[in-house]
């Protein structure tokens, strides 16, 4: 064998090794997919999503889990939708360079890098029991909110710094004010870029579990919330009492649990990719 | 031919110049009330900088309402910046600083009481290349009033009709005005965008190089319709197009590395220029 | 008009600034908490005791076995991630064809999306029996297996961190080195990832933080057994399992045991905002290199 064949042996047999590297998270979500359907898929009914938990597997169900889910997220995204525009509007058009605006940075980027956990102990000691919020969904929500705060500052920022200066220019040219020029036009030119962001985030927010368990969110709650007062399980922490229990049974609850949080992720993540792709199709400046 | 379209030019403008006074009592009571007269603009002892950078020097210059001045000069020059200076877009660039007095009608609009969003709605501005807002060709043009706060839909409904006229574009959208303006070709994007300045009556309009993004017909097309606007507005152009400068302006400022060099009749400036610099910049020795 | 506008500035002003004040806050909350924890229990005991047992009667408060199983899961974790992240970059950015990308990437990042809570239900029911059966030794809590699902979790973001760094070396490199006679893998290996190292090791450094603060795979699949070992076979607990496990039960506030939870997460807080740290200004210096 001379040099070259080498090179070629080496360079081909590296290609298979890639493909197989490059698959195996693809297998991976394959086999994870089966053995979920395969698992849970016959514990879907109907029953299963009115039924409250319960000590027998076979009568448990995710009604208050999946209740829970959307007061969470609904509140979640009251408070972060907006409070994460806002900041990134603030950082993209109106604060000068400086170093206050290099702490912001750094800041928000050591943000998004703290693990979940620990803004669960934030919103324990913050909003639990410093602000008297209880454990609640409104402490709750708030924590998730600061969680993923990050995600939508970013995404915020990255799309309206994708809007062109022209237009920018051509709105204060006809006498626009600060104000009105980021309203009326930056910000529904960066609208999809925005909203991509926003579903991500709250998908992330959908997962959440641990920030959860530590503000307190229970694991058996026998009712649904009338209010953002009121104490809430989510989906996942729903999940993941099924899966410490011992018995069997608990565990086809859990992947029937996971089947419907699965869906709900990939639905989300989906539209967020297509709503991303059309946005950068329809923009040609 | 040059020379025959200058003095063709030059005689409608003339002539368009008798009929100033008829046309401040253009039909419109929305308006006319508001509209002055008199838009007199000049620059006392005008320094410009960027950071350290000293872009412009002491640039003293009248011009008279209802003319076109052309600012000419090789990049660099700080012609933009200049026409920059009128509606203070300048101010929009981290570090900039002027010094000195921009006067319009007799008031520096450096001041602290003015309000530069007022003073912006008064000076219109048309960019380099179209920059038509993503929204429908409607919408672009009765944004100037809606951020005035005016959002009476009949007065609104006419002024987009009455400055899609004006700026010649009326008849080739005039069935289509809910379309995204992005779908128009360059030509008419451009002319939407004049549309759009003088839908909220500036007294004066600033041109960046308005068509060094266009084709020659639509270049034609915006060079008549900056004679026919003469007639209402006060014109400044920066053009890096000599023959253009020739055509449309009454008056041309040569600009070099941060000085204005020379102020004239643009017929002055190309037929007999004074100093140095101009002379070889218009005769083509260097740009 | 000019008070709206002044009203509007400080509103976003106070959105910015918020997330100072989380920021404050974390720091505020696991220092004020911890700083009553070690008035009760000495700082050489929790950095050197082998021990962590506040929950029993002979409490000891040897933060290293809860330290120990995290860095055994995220080891284990970077080892299988690493390599598969960096090859998948790699192949992405060099030899899949376009539409091979833009279906992977999406398809990836999926991965990367699917919530952790089943991550460790996958973890559980399918690794662990999956590897009894080569290894019927290993216990059905152990660190290798919730370590391996999570480095295929974290692939994505390796991967896709650095396809952004070896797609934002410059072309004329690649042509340079392809013009000399080298193939695509030499180019790849001695030309291109030597010029992406820095936005290689951003990503890595990334992963290392996410790894180390993941909490969901390790709590289902690796047990509650603080140990202070390196045998990935035995049950283990780590930082994050702890915090969750005495959550979710009744620890009173303002006892011992709540307070553990804080200087807990203090650990784990002043590793991973270091990690994030070195790699923002890694970051930030490449960016400096390229514009």
């Amino acid at each position: 064998m001379n040099n070259e064949d080498i090179k070629t042996l080496k360079n081909n047999s590296f290609k298979v090794w890639a493909v197989f590297a490059t698959s195996i998270g693809l297998v991976m979500l394959g086999i994870l997919l089966v053995k979920i359907g395969m698992d849970g898929m016959h514990r879907i009914s109907m029953q299963f999503f009115t039924s409250l938990p319960s000590r027998r597997a076979e009568e448990a169900g995710i009604f208050t889990a999946w209740v829970g889910t959307l007061w969470i997220m609904g509140t979640t995204a009251l408070i972060a939708i907006p409070v994460g525009i806002g900041a990134g509007i603030y950082l993209e058009e109106y604060s000068k360079k400086g170093w206050w605006s290099s702490f912001l940075e750094i800041n928000i980027s050591n943000l998004a890098g703290v693990p979940s956990i620990i803004y669960g102990l934030l919103g324990l000691e913050v909003f639990v029991r410093l602000l008297h919020m209880g454990e609640s969904i409104l402490a709750g929500s708030f924590t998730l909110a600061l969680l993923i705060l990050p995600i939508v500052i970013v995404s915020t920022r990255e799309s309206i710094k994708a809007v062109p200066k022209t237009l920018r220019e051509a709105s204060y040219a006809l006498g626009a004010s600060k104000w009105q020029t980021v309203w009326m036009q930056v910000l529904p030119a960066a609208a999809g870029g925005v909203m991509t962001g926003i579903i991500l985030a709250l998908s992330r927010a959908i997962g959440e579990t641990a920030p959860l368990i530590v503000v307190g969110a229970l694991t058996y709650v026998p009712f649904t919330p009338k209010s953002v007062f009121d104490s809430f399980t989510v989906l996942p922490i729903q999940i993941f009492n099924w899966v410490s229990r011992p018995q069997a049974e608990f565990l086809v609850n859990a992947a029937a649990g996971i089947i419907v949080l699965v869906a709900i992720t990939i639905v989300m993540n989906g539209s967020a990719v297509l709503l991303r792709n059309r946005w950068q199709k329809n923009v040609k400046w | 031919m040059e020379t025959i379209r200058i003095e063709k030019k030059m005689k409608t403008n003339t002539e368009k110049q008798h009929e100033i006074v008829s046309a401040e009592f253009m039909p419109d009571e929305n308006f006319s009330t508001k509209r002055k007269v008199m838009n007199k603009i000049e620059t006392k002892n005008v320094h410009c900088w960027y950071g350290d950078f000293h872009v412009l020097r002491d640039v003293t210059i009248a011009i008279e309402p209802n003319t076109v001045t052309a600012l000419i000069g090789p990049s660099g020059c700080g012609k933009s910046t200049y026409l920059r200076a009128f509606n203070r877009m300048n101010d929009l660039i981290d570090g900039f600083k002027l010094e000195g007095d921009v006067l319009i009608d007799g008031k520096n609009i450096y001041d602290k009481q003015m309000h530069v969003n007022e003073l912006r709605k008064n000076v219109g501005m048309v960019f380099q290349k179209p920059n038509p807002f993503p929204k429908s060709i409607y919408e672009n043009v009765a944004y100037g009033l809606r951020v005035n706060g005016i959002n009476d839909k009949k007065v609104i409904d006419e002024t987009v009709e009455r400055s899609l006229k004006q700026a010649a574009l009326w008849n080739e959208v005039k069935d289509n005005l809910h379309k995204n303006a992005l779908g128009l070709s360059g030509g008419q994007q451009q002319r939407l965008c004049i549309a759009r300045a003088i839908a909220i009556q500036p007294s004066v309009i600033l041109m960046d190089e308005a068509t060094s993004a266009l084709d020659p017909i639509s270049t034609g097309k915006i060079e008549d319709l900056i004679a026919e606007l003469k007639k209402d507005y006060t014109i400044m152009i920066v053009t890096h197009n000599m023959q253009q400068a020739v055509r449309v302006s009454d008056k041309t400022a040569f600009f070099f590395l941060g000085d204005m060099v020379e102020y004239n009749n643009t017929k002055e400036i190309f037929n007999n220029p004074q100093q140095e610099h101009t002379r070889n910049y218009v005769g083509g020795r260097f740009g | 008009m000019n008070t709206k506008e002044k009203i509007i500035e400080w509103l976003l002003f106070a959105c910015a600034a918020l997330c100072v004040l989380t920021t404050l806050g974390i720091i505020a909350v696991l220092a004020i908490q911890s700083v009553q924890f070690f008035s009760e229990v000495p700082l050489k005991d929790f950095l050197t005791d082998t021990q962590w047992t506040p929950l029993f009667a002979d409490k000891h408060f040897g933060i290293l076995p809860l330290l120990s199983g995290t860095f055994l899961t995220t080891i284990i974790a970077i080892t299988i991630a690493l390599p598969i992240g960096l090859t998948t970059a790699i192949y992405l950015s060099e030899y899949a064809s376009k539409t091979f990308r833009s279906t992977v990437k999406p398809v990836l990042e999926i991965l990367a999306a699917i919530p952790t809570v089943v991550y460790g239900y996958f973890a559980l029911t399918v690794v662990t029996p999956f590897l009894q059966i080569f290894f019927p030794s290993l216990s059905g809590f152990n660190a290798i297996s919730p370590g391996i699902v999570m480095g295929l979790m974290i692939v994505p973001l390796i991967s896709s961190l650095s396809e952004d760094a070896l797609y934002a070396v410059p072309k004329s490199l690649r042509e340079g080195a392809y013009a000399l006679g080298s193939s695509k893998l030499q180019t790849a290996f001695r030309v291109l990832i030597p010029a992406a190292s820095s936005g290689i090791i951003v990503s890595i450094i990334l992963a290392v933080s996410r790894a180390l603060g993941e909490t969901m795979i390790v709590a289902i699949a690796a047990g509650q057994q603080p140990r202070l070992t390196l045998d990935p076979r035995v049950p283990i607990e780590t930082v994050t399992t702890y915090i969750v496990q005495v959550s979710g039960g009744d620890v009173p506030h303002g006892s011992l045991e709540y307070k553990t939870i804080f200087s807990a997460g203090l650990s784990l807080f002043v590793i991973t905002l270091i990690l994030n740290n070195i790699s923002f200004f890694v970051k930030k210096k490449y960016r400096e290199q390229y514009e």
